[in-house]
């Protein structure tokens, strides 16, 4: 699904934001991803659907290469992967139901089918009687699902969320989380950035901490060791 | 059409700058347009009096009629010549009495020489063959003297082009203008919808679908902007020619759709150049 082989990201004046950093993800897989402030999570995400390229070493999602991958092939590799963020990047003027629909209209889905799909989705993410509500007339919470309802809407294989539960208070927190595990569990794999420590440890899910752009720890890899040790 | 009420909105937002920048379409094709006009009108003017150019003659005393005749015979043979007459001494002295004034310095000379009236053929007419014919004709032994209206012709023909470069080059001024003008128009535009360019880029729009109701935005603007031009070069001529002795005359249809499609092109440029810069840079 998704393959780091060796990559390093510079950034013009600030120099290195990931170096040597090399993982894969397998389909339907849950991965965190984590770290402090400024250790290259975003970057790693960006990374995933093309809005960078790395410096060096090669970047493969869901089949495409970033050595190869020419710049009108990126909406396509968009398309198979939903992507949700910390400040839910909503068109204040539209509707919950509106806002979900654009992401198919935008793509030429056949007009007959969006309907349905939209309606789908926000049934999905517990938001069916919120559909004709502008974001202003919602919480962030619900925010954030209607964000998640327009990733989800086009079935992507790869759910990419960049600190989904960054603005959000505890119990919508847990909310949303609970929402992307069910998402996981229908098969979509899921690569979420993010601080919170609390839900990485109510869940055991793979875990990949990044510092300094480079990776520190990876749950997998330890516990592939940890076997190995116990084998000695 | 939404890329039609997105224009509509786009003007409701930017009215100044939206306005301003189909005037500058107008504007630059106005340039273009009332040249061109000038060198419709000069070359309208240049067909009439190209009908009258003719190459006059004058047979050397003493020559025999036989003679004359047979030349005459020879220079209608010309490739560039259509019709030759042969004016005798008595029908020059007749046709001076009436056109007096225009051969004056001859006719003072009391003493009309015959002459060969060489008219050329249409496409035939400008000044280089017509000096051309005149050489040829001077060559001949029994020719004295050969009258054109050089002077005249030559002049009108160098207005025309004066007159032909002048309007390409302040339109295509004007035009490098408005292009950058629109562009300023539309990049507010752009810049306006920014935040719902990268959610639709994000979701896997693809470039050609981002900036189509930019493009179209510039080319309605465009046209718009043609049409003005269009109607303002209309108005330019009906005051004009209030002015002017002679029947002015106007584009056809063609040569204004060409002009309306003139104003779409730039409109589009505009656009493109400016949503383009956009796109490169996220
Ligand atoms: N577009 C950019 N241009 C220059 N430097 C950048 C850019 N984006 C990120 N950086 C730098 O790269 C480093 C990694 O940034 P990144 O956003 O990946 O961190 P992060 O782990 O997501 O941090 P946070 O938890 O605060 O979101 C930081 O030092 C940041 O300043
Ligand atoms: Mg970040």
């Amino acid at each position: 699904m998704i393959r780091f082989t060796r990559v390093s990201k510079d950034y013009p004046r600030l120099g290195a934001a990931l170096s040597n950093v090399s993982f894969s993800v397998a389909k339907g897989e849950f991965v965190f991803l984590t770290g402090a402030s400024g250790a290259g999570k975003s970057t790693i995400l960006k990374l995933i659907y093309m809005e960078e390229r790395p410096t060096n070493g090669e970047v493969r999602v869901g089949g495409m290469s970033s050595v190869t991958i020419r710049r009108r092939d990126v909406p396509k590799l968009r398309r198979r992967l939903g992507i949700v963020f910390q400040d839910f990047r909503l068109l204040e003027d539209r509707t919950a139901e509106a806002n979900v629909a654009f992401a198919l209209e935008v793509i030429g889905a056949p007009r007959a089918t969006i309907a349905n799909k939209v309606s789908r989705a926000l049934t999905q993410v517990g938001l069916a009687s919120k559909a004709a509500s502008f974001p202003r007339e919602l919480s962030g919470g619900e925010q954030q699902r209607v964000a998640i309802a327009r990733a989800l809407v086009n079935d992507p294989v790869l759910l990419v969320a960049d600190e989904p539960t960054g603005n959000l208070d505890e119990r919508a927190t847990r909310g949303v989380f609970q929402l992307l595990r069910e998402i996981n569990a229908s098969g979509t794999a899921v690569l979420m950035a993010t601080h919170n420590l609390d839900i990485i440890r109510r869940s055991d899910y793979r875990t990949i901490e990044l510092n300094r752009g480079q990776i520190v720890f990876d749950s997998a890899e330890a516990a592939k060791a940890a076997i190995e040790r116990f084998a000695e | 059409m939404p890329a039609v009420r997105d224009t509509f909105f786009a003007f409701r937002r930017a009215p100044l700058l939206s306005a301003l920048s189909i005037t500058t379409i107008a504007f630059s094709l106005f340039a273009v347009g009332l040249f061109g006009l000038v060198v419709l009108n000069i070359r309208e003017a240049l067909q009439k009096v190209e009908e009258r150019v003719e190459i006059r003659a004058f047979v050397a005393e003493k020559t025999p009629v036989e003679q004359i005749a047979l030349a005459a015979d020879d220079v209608s043979k010309y490739p560039e010549v259509l019709s030759v007459d042969l004016v005798t001494q008595e029908e020059a002295l007749e046709r001076a009495r009436k056109e007096l004034g225009e051969f004056r310095d001859v006719f003072e000379a009391e003493f009309l020489p015959p002459s060969l009236d060489v008219h050329l053929k249409p496409g035939f007419r400008d000044p280089t063959t017509v000096h051309r014919v005149a050489d040829k004709l001077k060559a001949l032994t029994f020719i004295d003297d050969v009258r054109f209206g050089e002077d005249w012709i030559t002049q009108l023909y160098r207005l025309r082009n004066i007159a032909g470069v002048a309007g390409v080059a302040l339109g295509l001024a004007f035009a490098a203008v408005a292009v950058i003008i629109i562009g300023a128009t539309i990049r507010m535009a752009v810049l306006a919808r920014s935040r719902e360019i990268s959610i639709m880029r994000l979701v896997g729009a693809t470039d050609a679908y981002v900036r189509r109701p930019f493009l179209i935005e510039g080319f309605i603007k465009g046209v718009l902007g043609g049409a003005l031009a269009l109607c303002l070069t209309w108005l330019a001529i009906r005051l004009v020619s209030g002015y002017l002795s002679f029947q002015t005359v106007f584009f056809d249809q063609s040569i204004g759709l060409i002009g309306i499609a003139g104003g779409a092109l730039i409109g589009l440029l505009g656009s493109a150049f400016s949503v383009g810069r956009h796109l490169r840079r996220v």
